[in-house]
């Protein structure tokens, strides 16, 4: 398999008034991974989606998915073209309350195809019977769980078939098992769709089970701000890192520096 | 000092100001805490006696306490030196108000000029405009206030010709009181109660419902699939706002009418007389004139219902803040049109 870079993120900055949250965050994610953006809370995992994503704008460094510079002087002209070829699911799954699951799915294909509404209603319940939602289309948000919410979240995100999918913390706050179907479906999507994920995720089993590749973002990854420790298969940072908030990562323990 | 029983929060309170006075008052000398008959010690116990500490001055020497005790003290300690007091800062300096005033000025331009935007894009954006949602809205604002509106101004109107017959009888002109009630209405109190209960029902649920999309994710999601929120939430809400309010205001004037015929039929006048006399002094200028506002006034209401709505800031308080903030806005915002108003009205004899 050819490696093709479908995003490239370079030195990365975002600051919040005084507070640098992280800085010279760079790296590439290619075509058809499971890219896995981890690390512990409050440092930065989201605001890194929501800059790839288009919602923020970087305080410094670019960003170019499909080629396309979202960060520079024609941000908002890139950003256009960049998303009718991503999806997104969010924390909350981000569904419109005022709709059905179904009418949540259809939504996107109503905006940017032509298809007829039957032929809308056909796509959309596909979707949902991939996220194993089939008899849940008309039910509203408000009466569905958690889990079901994210997966009818990815149902959402993937109605258009992008090429590439970003899920923000897809397992958070889900029992194990829920939380292993959620993984095994982003595995079944990749190998049947080949789309590109990237999961923003602190759940270790999951990471384990979906990544190819990740980084892992630390808030003291300098003096005055976070950035990037680590990167690269997560079974070898596991089995090999000598950073110790990699290591105290990876084996679920205190880090040495604050256990002193 | 020598404590005895439970230390806990439910009983150090009545020792709390006795304890760390006494401490202030033997700074210099040694404090010993003599804990021999503690037969309890929780966070709160322990939080007294650093406080006591604190109000000493010097660590104590710790006595006759058990070693749970001892470590519990020891990690409260080590918490209320790591947290230091924060300084409350002052709530609102006249330097805030006038920059959260200037804020809030340049933020209501700039969503107008957002508004505008989405305007101009429309035919390029034309399914982002839903009918359906147009119709819910619309559903929403008119045709489920209408025994509200009916109500208020059937009442309206009975108020309006009981007052003021009091005064009118003494000159025995009590016939005006049609004129006087038709004249008021149509050209003040239509629009304003209609635009009062428009921000009341509506302009605060337009606010709740956009603030828990933004507070849900939902408006990101919508940004992030290319699908513009002015487009998709606020113009459809400005329109319904602005088709309904002079429907609203025109059966709030007819029940305010039938209010006034109500009265004025008690005082013994036959309709005939009362549909004379309206018809005699109220001429469409009137009637058009308070619609030209009703249209105006639901605008505004509408606009400032979703910017409080799309400027929801975090938290599960921030929906409650937007409601409250559209309905003061929306009936601040009318009065003060109303009296622009007012005054290009007079401007051109109208």
């Amino acid at each position: 398999m050819t490696v093709e870079p479908i995003i490239h993120v370079e030195s990365v900055a975002q600051r919040f008034g005084s507070r640098t949250i992280f800085r010279d965050v760079s790296f590439t994610v290619n075509t058809g991974e499971v890219f896995v953006v981890l690390g512990g809370s409050g440092c930065g995992k989201s605001t890194l989606m929501k800059q790839m994503i288009g919602l923020l704008i970087p305080s410094a460094g670019h960003i170019e998915i499909f080629g396309h510079d979202i960060s520079g002087a024609n941000g908002e002209a890139a950003l256009h073209e960049v998303q009718r070829k991503i999806g997104v699911m969010f924390q909350s799954g981000a569904l419109f309350g005022s709709m059905t699951l179904l009418e949540n799915v259809m939504l996107p294909l109503e905006m940017f195809t032509d298809l007829p509404v039957d032929g809308r209603e056909a796509v959309a319940r596909v979707k949902l019977g991939l996220v194993g939602l089939s008899d849940a289309a008309s039910l509203m948000p408000a009466e569905i769980s958690g889990g079901m919410a994210r997966r009818a979240g990815i149902a959402r995100a993937m109605s258009l078939d992008p090429p590439l999918l970003f899920l923000d913390e897809p397992s958070a706050g889900l029992d194990p098992i829920t939380s292993a179907g959620l993984d095994k479906l982003i595995l079944d999507l990749r190998h049947d769709l080949g789309a590109t994920f990237v999961v923003v995720t602190h759940e270790l089993a999951s990471i384990l089970a979906i990544a190819d590749r990740c980084i892992m973002l630390d808030r003291h990854a300098y003096r005055d701000a976070g950035g990037i420790i680590a990167e690269g298969d997560p079974h070898v940072l596991r089995d090999t890192s000598t950073h110790p908030m990699v290591r105290a990562f990876f084996r679920r323990e205190l880090p040495a520096v604050v256990a002193a | 000092m020598a404590f005895a029983g439970r230390l806990e929060a439910g009983t150090v309170g009545a020792l709390w100001r006795q304890g760390t006075h006494a401490a202030h008052r033997a700074r210099g000398r040694a404090l010993v805490f003599d804990l021999t008959g503690v037969s309890f010690c929780d966070v709160g116990g322990a939080t007294f006696l650093a406080a006591v500490e604190a109000a000493h001055g010097e660590a104590a020497n710790v006595t006759g306490a058990d070693e749970r005790v001892v470590a519990l003290l020891d990690r409260t300690r080590a918490a209320s030196q790591a947290a230091p007091r924060t300084e409350l800062a002052v709530p609102w300096t006249a330097r805030d108000i006038v920059t959260a005033a200037l804020g809030l000025v340049a933020a209501s331009i700039a969503f107008l000029g957002e508004a505008v935007v989405a305007i101009v894009r429309l035919p390029a954006r034309r399914r982002m405009l839903r009918l359906s949602d147009l119709l819910r809205y619309a559903d929403q604002t008119g045709v489920r206030s209408v025994p509200l509106v009916f109500l208020l101004g059937y009442l309206i109107g009975l108020i309006l010709a009981f007052q003021s017959a009091v005064p009118m009888r003494q000159f025995g002109a009590v016939i005006f009181v049609a004129n006087l009630v038709a004249i008021s209405l149509l050209r003040e109190l239509g629009p304003l109660l209609a635009a009062v209960i428009l921000a009341g029902r509506t302009g605060s649920a337009f606010a709740a419902e956009i603030g828990t999309m933004k507070v849900n994710e939902e408006i990101d999601a919508l940004v992030t699939m290319g699908l513009d929120p002015m487009t998709m939430l606020v113009l459809p809400r400005m329109i319904a706002a602005m088709l309904m309010m002079p429907l609203m205001t025109l059966l709030l004037e007819l029940a305010g009418l039938l209010g006034m015929a109500t009265v004025m039929r008690g005082f013994g006048f036959p309709l005939q007389a009362i549909a004379l006399q309206v018809q005699a002094w109220v001429g469409a200028g009137d009637l058009f004139g308070g619609l030209f506002k009703a249209v105006c006034f639901g605008l505004a209401i509408a606009a400032i219902g979703c910017r409080a709505g799309l400027g929801t800031g975090v938290g599960p308080r921030a929906v409650g803040q937007s409601a409250t903030a559209a309905v003061v806005g929306g009936i601040v915002a009318t009065v003060a049109l109303d009296g622009v108003f007012a005054l290009i009205f007079y401007r051109l004899h109208l």
